[in-house]
């Protein structure tokens, strides 16, 4: 079926390199040695573990919870022994580390008892919750869990589901082979997408260089009775972005203020919804992914990876040849070389590149920017890349977030063309990712503010409390001596004034027994002290900390020693609010 | 009679513009001064008291009447910087060591629950009670170090925020120069 096509600006065509690995079949990798799982695979919360080290685990079993809704939990992509859950590096282009959990397989892959998701008698937000827990985020690189994107919007009709399957990326291949071997069931789970979401149509785009995966597609579409259409879009980097695609295939335009579910649309990679399928159908969470191995190596081919094989590891099935010198995660365009050959494929891993100086020479060093404007016409999003770097470079941030460097997908366009070799795309990282850090420091700070403010604020008001109740135990105390006065006075007097007199004044103002009545009050005052004190004190013994009694031996002679070592210091029953000697001496 | 007019014509636009600029000073009237407000945006709200004010804003209030700018170590050199562009005066050096961001981290088997801290922490950021074991809340911890002289037993440390994946910036890209080939004399 014909379809009118829109077209988005720039792009570029970079040599596709993708012939070498769509030779061969799909291939299971063997279980590698040692699994090193990160707990932080997805976009949002960091998974809380939930094993140990020496815990014994099946292949499928949660490893990492998921907090909050925008996360997704992890689990064990084969059956072994959990070795340590600690901090290993990560494939990220700072080489930090993060949390990860080691497992050392046994051998078996044994699965944890695991069933289909009756999905049809589920409401759609159990489906939801399943996905999450199941660990369905979309593998075009991006990460997003996909439960989060399956919620339609209230207030806009969903019209167009877009499936993504454009792979634009030089050297990828895993998704065209995904679709070619295993087309049904991605077409499957994209009728799981449809069903939840509810779209008027749904558009299945595939670039015009994969015509055997488009065929596959479209006959698993027909097989299954789908409405399904199978669009093949013009091969240009980068056809693949989300943003790109729904263009080509709608005609929408997504700002970067907006989700696309605010314009009807909404947009999954085809392997999501494999994985999505094998959830749903079989039970199985996402506990490996295929892996295209490509660049400077024998022989380059797609393999079904277990999440957490290491890199290194991975790569010797293709067999590097000997001058290899790094690993990129990605394609040429937006990979990145990984810190360490030991790092672990993740959810996000869709190809690895043997990377030598032949394939990838070094880039000339860099000329100054001429204002050619190649870098604007390439641009996929008519950004204008010379002024946001020129602003970057100078680290003016305001003005790129004028230029609208948030706009910018990094998708590398504008490096490719520049006739100066600029590392545009880096700029506009290093801008990004000042302003963000620029961010949260002013929202700390605010936090700090409005905190500080409020204890500024109790604290006044505390006293003022304090002040007023104070008032308030004088005033009373004052009436109280005068009216024992007064009938102290009344009793022992028999002068009709003194009764007479208003009560407040009644003491000072008799002539006919002061001493006497200034005697009772001051007996009065000195009874009600000690009374205090005698309160005060049976409120501090009952107030006594219980925690010490239920302690161990050892724990209770500690504290002993520690209550002696404070006599010896004179730090016991200090007075309420003051602080103890020592501090103050320390202070200095 | 012309330099009558004259002088009747001036005094009446004296007296209109007079009545107009009055008018607009009381409608247009803007409360407080803005000019500690930007200052005060700029300092990093710490509350820490190394300036020699008890808190951000009397430090604002200080520089806006001509105190010195460069005493505020957790803004560090940029914060100087930031208050030299605003207010329009000459960066200088920093009065103290620049520290990295940092957080107090209570040793909690040391904690003797005296809450002494919890009274000093300007933004409570410390949670206890009398003769409880006390702990920080690290997110709202600014690293003031207010808490670590009240501390009894000196159970309080305080830790640089080191460089994780959350908080990992990108680097500014650097030219590289290479050293050019030697060319040989022919």
């Amino acid at each position: 079926m014909l379809m009118n096509l829109f077209k988005f600006k720039g792009g570029v065509k970079p040599p596709t390199n993708k012939t070498q690995s769509v030779t061969l079949p799909i291939a299971q990798a063997p279980l590698p040695s040692r699994l090193v799982v990160p707990l932080h695979q997805s976009i949002g919360g960091v998974p809380q573990p939930v094993v140990q080290a020496g815990d014994k685990v099946l292949k499928g079993q949660l490893i990492g919870e998921a907090d909050g809704w925008i996360s997704a939990a992890v689990h064990a992509p084969t059956s072994g022994t959990v070795l340590e859950v600690a901090m290993h590096v990560q494939p990220h282009p700072s080489g930090l580390d993060a949390m990860c959990v080691v497992i050392e397989p046994d051998g078996k892959d044994e699965w944890i008892a695991h069933q289909p998701f009756d999905y049809a008698n589920a409401a759609p937000e159990a489906v939801r919750e399943y996905l999450q827990q199941s660990g369905v985020v979309g593998l075009g690189g991006a990460v997003f869990p996909t439960h989060g994107k399956l919620t339609p919007s209230k207030t806009v009709p969903m019209e167009e589901l877009v499936i993504n399957g454009a792979e634009c990326e030089p050297f990828i291949t895993c998704d065209d082979l995904l679709m070619r071997e295993r087309a049904e069931e991605v077409v499957r789970g994209i009728g799981i997408f449809r069903d939840l979401l509810q779209p008027k149509k749904v558009l299945i785009g595939i670039e015009d260089n994969k015509p055997e995966a488009a065929a596959a597609m479209r006959a698993a579409v027909d097989a299954l009775g789908e409405a399904f259409l199978v669009v093949p879009v013009p091969t240009l980097y980068p056809a693949g972005g989300a943003k790109q695609l729904i263009r080509v295939l709608t005609g929408k335009e997504v700002p970067a203020s907006k989700r696309s579910t605010d314009l009807g649309v909404q947009c999954f990679n085809v392997a999501t919804a494999y994985t999505a399928w094998r959830a749903i159908a079989h039970g199985e969470p996402v506990v490996s992914r295929l892996v295209t191995l490509s660049g400077n190596v024998h022989a380059p081919r797609n393999y079904e990876v277990l999440i957490g094989t290491p890199m290194g590891e991975l790569l010797q099935l293709a067999q590097p040849h000997p001058d290899t010198d790094g690993i990129v995660m990605g394609g040429p365009m937006m990979g990145f070389l990984v810190p360490d050959a030991k790092v672990p494929v993740v959810k996000a891993t869709n190809c690895l590149i043997a990377h030598s100086d032949r394939i990838f020479p070094p880039k000339a060093p860099e000329m100054p920017c001429i204002r050619c404007g190649a870098c604007a016409q390439a641009c996929p999003h008519e950004l204008q890349p010379f002024e946001m770097y020129w602003f970057s470079r100078a680290k003016n941030f305001g003005k790129t977030q004028e230029y609208h460097i948030f706009d910018c997908i990094e998708c590398g366009c504008c490096s490719f063309v520049c006739p100066s070799r600029i590392p545009l795309v880096q700029y506009f990282r290093f801008a990004k990712s000042e302003i963000w850090a620029r961010e949260r420091e002013k929202k700390a700070a605010d936090t700090a503010k409005e905190r500080f403010e409020f204890k500024q604020l109790r604290e006044e008001r505390e006293k003022a409390e304090k002040a007023e109740k104070l008032a308030k135990a004088a005033a009373a105390q004052a009436a109280k001596k005068a009216a024992e006065a007064a009938a102290a006075a009344a009793a022992e007097s028999t002068a009709p004034a003194a009764a007479a007199a208003p009560a407040g004044e009644a003491a000072p103002s008799t002539d006919a027994a002061p001493a006497v009545a200034v005697d009772a009050a001051q007996e009065a005052k000195k009874a009600a002290i000690a009374a205090a004190m005698a309160r005060a004190k049976a409120q501090r013994e009952a107030a006594q900390p219980k925690n010490t009694e239920v302690l161990s031996s050892a724990a209770q002679h500690d504290v002993a020693d520690i209550e002696a070592r404070r006599a010896a210091a004179h730090l016991t029953d200090p007075e309420p609010g003051t602080p103890p000697a020592p501090a103050s001496e320390k202070a200095e | 009679m012309d330099i009558l007019l004259a002088i009747a014509i001036m005094a009446l636009g004296a007296v209109v513009l007079g009545a107009l600029l009055g008018f607009a000073s009381i409608k247009f009237k803007v409360e407080g001064d803005p000019l500690i407000e930007k200052i005060e945006a700029i300092l990093p709200q710490t509350q820490c008291g190394q300036c020699g004010y008890p808190g951000c804003k009397p430090y604002a209030e200080a520089i806006a009447n001509g105190d010195e700018i460069n005493k505020c170590p957790p803004g560090g050199t940029e914060g100087v910087q930031r208050l030299a562009d605003l207010l329009g005066r000459e960066v200088k050096p920093l009065d103290a060591e620049e520290k990295p961001k940092s957080v107090a981290i209570i040793d909690e088997n040391t904690c003797i629950g005296c809450t002494l801290c919890i009274q000093a922490c300007p933004v409570d950021a410390i949670v206890g009670a009398a003769k409880q074991m006390h702990t920080i809340i690290a997110p709202l911890c600014t690293g003031c170090e207010l808490c670590l002289p009240p501390c009894p037993v000196e159970c309080i440390r305080i830790e640089p925020i080191g460089e994780n994946i959350d908080n990992w910036k990108w680097k500014y890209p650097v030219v590289e120069i290479k050293a050019a080939a030697t060319q040989k004399a022919a």
